[in-house]
């Protein structure tokens, strides 16, 4: 018995539902990254490599 | 069952999952998204007066996680209460008892979203906003929901603060502190709670009832709930003043909120005196619906003020 066959086999239906999810997960994490870059402009600025050591 | 025994059995049978059914929706569903609107109408009107100027952008992400708090605390509360939302017609239809979402699912995605909501809040905007979002989802999950809800009648009274704290969560985001007005705030919602819920409560008595939940109208009866809600109709009218009294709202607030609250206080006593039938049926659902009006009016009006006065 491969390792594929053992263990939770999901059905068709799972399977889709998991791929729509995924896709949604991609997005917020998508948004997440866009969010936290759109703050770092608006709290630091133009001088956001203009920092001192 | 242990984990190793659960994937023995699992190994053992066909290995069929009865998880990983939910769809995007199912998901979105479990955020109770009609809660949610409120939360965010309110915490937006405690962003909008709260003194000092904040930038769009950051006021649109406190906003956000004060949302996605609100979900997780509304998944936290499915989660917990799947076995009551089985037995109650409202409630039947929920992603969990409904068997689209198994309860470690939503467990798992409410303390992501929890715990994304406040880092999130505290990371961009600050701190004491992100603690103060923590607090809140703590007192709706674990004090209302898990110790409050089937233990007291008062349940919705004290549970009632974690949906009175979004204004001040809101307007902690800007000012970083709460103040006497953003109290004010809280305590309209405070107040205003349980006279909603107990005339909800009222005609959904039987459901409360079946799932054992020890609502004011299943525990001391509809009569004694009837004194209760003219009580706190009789307090909240001069509470929903206070903004007009203290000087942050104007005599046009004033006016209406006076206005409101005597037709409340009307439905109310309307409601007290109707104790049977179909007419005491119709003055509940009456009182319910116009408590969803009065609460919506009165923060609608103080943010037309802030932005016409800011403006």
């Amino acid at each position: 018995m491969t390792n594929e066959e053992q263990g939770i086999r999901l059905t068709e239906e799972q399977k889709k539902r998991r791929r729509s999810r995924s896709v949604a997960i991609a997005l917020a994490l998508a948004a997440l990254v866009a969010l936290f870059y759109i703050v770092t402009i608006v709290k630091l600025g133009p001088g956001v490599l203009d920092r001192p050591l | 069952m242990s984990l190793v025994e659960r994937h023995e059995t699992l190994s053992q049978s066909s290995a069929v999952w009865d998880g990983g059914m939910g769809s995007v929706s199912d998901y979105v569903a479990l955020l109770k998204p009609r809660v949610m609107s409120l939360v965010i109408f309110t915490a937006f009107v405690g962003l909008m007066l709260a003194p000092g100027k904040v930038h769009p952008v950051l006021a649109a992400v406190a906003i956000l996680c004060i949302a996605i708090g609100a979900g997780a605390s509304g998944a936290l509360n499915m989660w917990y209460d799947a076995d009551i939302d089985e037995i109650m017609t409202r409630t039947r239809k929920r992603p969990i008892p409904a068997g689209k979402i198994t309860p470690n699912e939503a467990l798992a995605f409410g303390i992501t979203l929890a715990i994304g909501s406040v880092v999130t809040l505290g990371l961009l905007v600050n701190w004491f906003a992100g603690a103060f979002l923590a607090f809140t989802i703590f007192f709706y999950v674990i004090v209302y929901t898990m110790w409050l809800k089937r233990s007291t009648p008062q349940n919705i009274v004290i549970g009632g603060a974690a949906g009175a704290f979004p204004p001040m969560v809101g307007w902690a985001s800007v000012t970083g502190s709460v103040s006497l007005e953003s109290f004010v705030l809280f305590l309209i919602i405070f107040m205003w709670t349980p006279p909603h819920f107990w005339a909800l409560a009222l005609f959904k008595c039987g459901d409360y009832r079946a799932a054992g939940i020890p609502m004011l109208p299943v525990v001391a009866g509809e009569t004694n709930t009837r004194h209760h809600i003219l009580i706190y109709a009789l307090l909240l009218a001069p509470i929903g003043v206070a903004p007009f009294l203290l000087g942050f709202a104007s005599s046009v607030y004033g006016a209406a909120a006076t206005g409101l609250g005597l037709v409340f206080v009307a439905l109310a006593a309307d409601l007290w005196r109707k104790r049977e039938g179909e007419a005491a049926r119709q003055a509940s659902m009456r009182l319910f619906k116009f408590s969803i009006f009065y609460l919506f009016l009165l923060f609608a009006l103080l943010l037309a003020e802030s932005l016409v006065l800011g403006a």
